[in-house]
């Protein structure tokens, strides 16, 4: 279907399955029950769920295809949040001339970029994506203060020119839009103890994140694809066999870049609002741990990465030590202390350590990220391999041997 | 490419899929429609304490919900009821807010708008907090009111000091207790003039960020309007931490005052480089060689140490005041924690109380109702004396601290030492001189 394999089709389709139905899905606990503070169904990190996935799976075509580890993909997303920001002052609320110029606008960013960052590779490509991050942020927070709003950032006003829209009433905000469908815009769905919203914003983020999706699975299967494999593989030796990489790589790092332009904008279509920390390089850090997180290389691996570190941030972040001594009041006296203790020291604004222990067994045992471990999961319960008899786990040892 | 296979089984549940696809939007029920958003509606109410409890603010951020626990305590009825007791208005019962019993949340800001505003929509979203309160930066307070206004909550801003957050980003739904830049150049320029001469030569250090700039403006505008002159303004990074090279050229210039417009850990790694350059030691024009810092918090003269002795600045409270209502706020503080509170403590325990009593005379959560029984409101008893919010922007107006370093400290808080209680009506202005439109408030839903 769509030009895609029968296996990428059903990936495709899983996502797109699970995309939909996630206010179902991380939404399993009732509404007042003290597991509710695990849900993650609310629209505000949903939506961030979509959008650092395609984040992360722009940053994966270039390091996970290539190799090429650039530490300054921040950037893109924060010139991308500008060019949507300025969009909606001067044009229009809706969301897509704001998210068309984000891509363009990031595209071009990281042609600039990309031609003085590959001439080197390595290490050196790595500190000149970074220094590049790190002066766009500079810049973005004193000196272009007239254009980015320096540290307060920029946010519509409802004075704001915007051609295309009429006149605000007096004293209505404006609000980003896809023609009259405002993004903010929420359902509920009550069933028994459960809460599920359904927000605007998320399904057309989510849209635009399968969209992304199936066209990172074309770039992955395409001959342009194998080419990009092969210079992670060794550049030295595609050079020599007289073809020239540097348009390859340049071309794969302007889609990067235009990946993250594309979540820049999505984020101020979601939320308007832009300020300089967002091209800060622990952003840019932080793409980097999502992709590795899940997989680099991987088709799924940095959207489930993305997923999983959004989680943290947002929800372990959110548990404080009132929420913890609610936990363990059934504890003895003593034995309590020790547990709200122990636990208050992964969570809250602690999440940082479980996120840093998490990475570290990740690394250390699952070197291929949270896909490895879906595979290896799978191959437990693989039930042609345990049912097997005779010849068969002989066959199941050989084919995993070469898988 | 695969090949569309029918069969008939698989058309039947197909058609059944999307037949129960194309019925779920009907079953969708309406937000239950109180008039506002997350209108409480079972016998508790929650807050939201957006705090930073990581980054550079993090010492500030650990204190405002120090003190915000406190006013929890307190509005639920335990405790000693701190300032309950001397506050102006005795609405609130101690019962809660409304007979409802106050919960709270909290987040992490990280001192990032993007953070901060990721928090402020999770208490909303998730946790149905009807009023955001906190925050330890300008450039979080403005994301965050207007991330509020949107929403169609109140926000009580935490410790904000730039002009912007009642100024030209002012909004309906957001409310400052907290002084601004403007307040802190006219209370200090009478003191100035009277300690130093009304003929002295100033070179500015300004943190290169909003912040900054409209620090040294209104330090500049009223140090000029009393006979000053500005020499030289340099911008300096905000991660800088060796600022030798910004001071060595000081000297040079022929000023015989440094007004450093620094915060938290710049204005610390700046004082402490131009008090052992010998700064103070000098003569330059026939005068000592001065020192200012337009924001002082208490946390930053711990910073500072010995350096800060004899240096004037300004301050929104201070826990040596010794009216009836710092009094008890200190004692309550202390006695629960161990140590006096700093400024943004007493500016976010205010401002909760400040809230709840809003609620309780407007009989109703909704913002617009709240929002109008705050403008206007004239208050006292709260540790600044008489004490009014400004209708027109939402701008506290009381009097201004001006303080100094103190020459003998008794103990490791008691390090600043109160100069003059400027009176608010000396630091009042026009609310039109900053722009910006508050609009109409948003009840949301």
């Amino acid at each position: 279907m769509l030009g895609l394999n029968k296996k990428d089709t059903n990936l495709l389709i899983i996502v797109a399955i699970m995309t939909m139905l996630a206010p179902f899905l991380l939404n399993p606990f009732p509404e007042g029950s003290a597991l509710a503070q695990f849900n993650a169904g609310y629209p505000d990190l949903m939506q961030r769920f979509v959008i650092f996935g395609i984040f992360a799976m722009g940053f994966n075509l270039l390091f996970g295809l290539t190799g090429y580890l650039s530490f300054g993909h921040a950037a893109f997303l924060g010139v991308g949040s500008y060019a949507a920001i300025w969009m909606m002052k001067l044009l229009t609320m809706n969301v897509i001339p704001a998210i068309i110029m984000s891509i363009v606008i990031a595209g071009l960013f990281a042609v600039v970029v990309g031609f003085i960052s590959l001439r080197r590779s390595g290490i050196y490509f790595s500190i000149l994506t970074l220094a590049f991050a790190q002066m766009s942020y500079a810049l973005a927070y004193s000196v272009l203060t007239p254009i980015t709003g320096g540290e307060t950032g920029l946010q519509p006003k409802p004075n704001d020119p915007r051609l295309l829209d009429p006149a605000l009433a007096d004293g209505v905000t404006p609000r980003a839009g896809l023609f009259g469908l405002e993004m903010s815009s929420s359902t509920e769905l009550s069933i028994g103890g459960w809460v599920f919203t359904f927000n605007a914003g998320y399904y057309v983020a989510a849209v635009v994140m399968l969209i992304a999706f199936y066209l990172s699975i074309r770039i992955f299967r395409s001959p342009f694809g194998m080419m990009l494999r092969a210079i992670k593989s060794n550049q030295q030796r595609v050079n020599y066999t007289g073809l020239n990489s540097k348009p390859y790589t340049l071309a794969v790092f302007v889609i990067s870049g235009m990946y993250a332009g594309l979540a820049g904008g999505l984020l101020v279509a979601m939320d308007t609002q832009v300020g300089p920390e967002r091209m800060f390089w622990t952003a840019s850090g932080e793409v980097v741990i999502m992709t590795i997180l899940g997989g680099a290389g991987t088709l799924i691996g940095p959207v489930l990465g993305a997923g999983l570190l959004k989680y943290m941030e947002n929800i372990l972040s959110k548990i404080n030590k009132g929420v913890i001594e609610g936990w363990f009041a059934w504890a003895p006296d003593g034995l309590d202390s020790v547990l709200i203790y122990t636990v208050n020291m992964f969570v809250g604004k602690q999440w940082h350590i479980t996120t840093g222990v998490i990475f570290m067994l990740v690394i250390i045992f699952l070197p291929g990220g949270l896909v490895e471990l879906g595979k290896r999961g799978a191959r437990v319960f693989r039930r042609r391999d345990r049912k097997g008899l005779g010849l068969e786990p002989d066959a199941a040892k050989q084919r995993n041997a070469a898988e | 490419m695969t090949k569309l296979n029918l069969t008939r089984r698989g058309l039947i549940k197909t058609g059944a899929v999307a037949g129960a696809g194309l019925a779920a939007p009907q079953l969708l029920l309406a937000d239950g429609h109180a008039g506002f958003t997350n209108a409480p509606t079972g016998s508790t109410v929650t807050l939201g304490f957006n705090v930073p409890q990581t980054g550079p603010y993090a010492d500030e951020g650990a204190d405002e919900l120090r003190a915000y626990e406190l006013a929890v305590e307190h509005l639920n009825g335990g405790g000693d009821g701190g300032m309950m007791n001397t506050f102006s208005s005795k609405a609130l019962q101690g019962n809660g807010i409304l007979g409802k019993k106050v919960e709270y949340v909290t987040g992490d800001t990280q001192t990032k708008s993007d953070a901060a505003r990721a928090s402020a929509r999770s208490m909303i979203e998730k946790d149905g907090a009807v009023m955001i309160t906190g925050g330890s930066s300008s450039g979080v307070a403005v994301a965050v009111q207007a991330l509020c206004q949107e929403a169609g909550v109140i926000f009580m801003a935490g410790l904000t000091h730039s002009n912007d957050t009642t100024g030209k980003d002012k909004k309906a739904n957001g409310f400052r207790h907290f002084f601004n830049s403007y307040m802190s150049g006219a209370a200090l320029a009478p003191i100035l003039a009277a300690n130093y001469g009304t003929d002295r030569k100033a070179y500015h250090l300004t943190a290169d960020y909003n912040w900054g700039y409209t620090t040294e403006e209104a330090v500049r505008t009223s140090t000029e309007a009393m006979g000053w002159e500005t020499v030289a303004a340099v911008k300096t990074p905000l991660t800088q931490t060796d600022f030798s090279s910004y001071i060595a050229p000081v000297l040079q210039s022929g000023a015989d005052t440094l007004v450093l417009n620094h915060y938290g850990g710049n204005m610390v790694n700046s004082l402490t480089s131009a008090v052992q350059f010998g700064l103070r030691d000098k003569q330059v024009n026939g005068k000592d060689f001065q020192i200012i810092v337009p924001l002082y918090s208490r946390l930053m003269a711990k910073g500072a140490g010995a350096n800060v002795k004899g240096i004037f600045g300004s301050t929104n409270w201070h826990w040596s005041l010794q009216d009836e209502g710092s009094k008890a706020f200190v004692k309550s503080f202390g006695t629960k924690y161990g140590f006096p509170p700093s400024q943004a403590a007493h500016t976010c325990y205010v401002q909760a109380l400040l809230y709840a009593d809003a609620v309780e005379r407007a009989g109703s959560f909704n913002p617009c109702a709240v929002g109008a029984a705050l403008e206007g409101f004239e208050f006292d008893g709260m540790g600044n004396g008489p004490t009014l919010y400004r209708a027109e922007d939402h701008q506290c107006f009381k009097d201004v601290l001006v303080v100094k370093g103190k020459e003998n400290p008794e103990s490791e808080f008691d390090l600043l030492e109160i100069v003059e209680v400027t009176p608010a009506a000396q630091v009042t202005y026009d609310p039109a001189i900053f722009g910006g439109d508050l609009g109409t408030c948003n009840p949301g839903a």
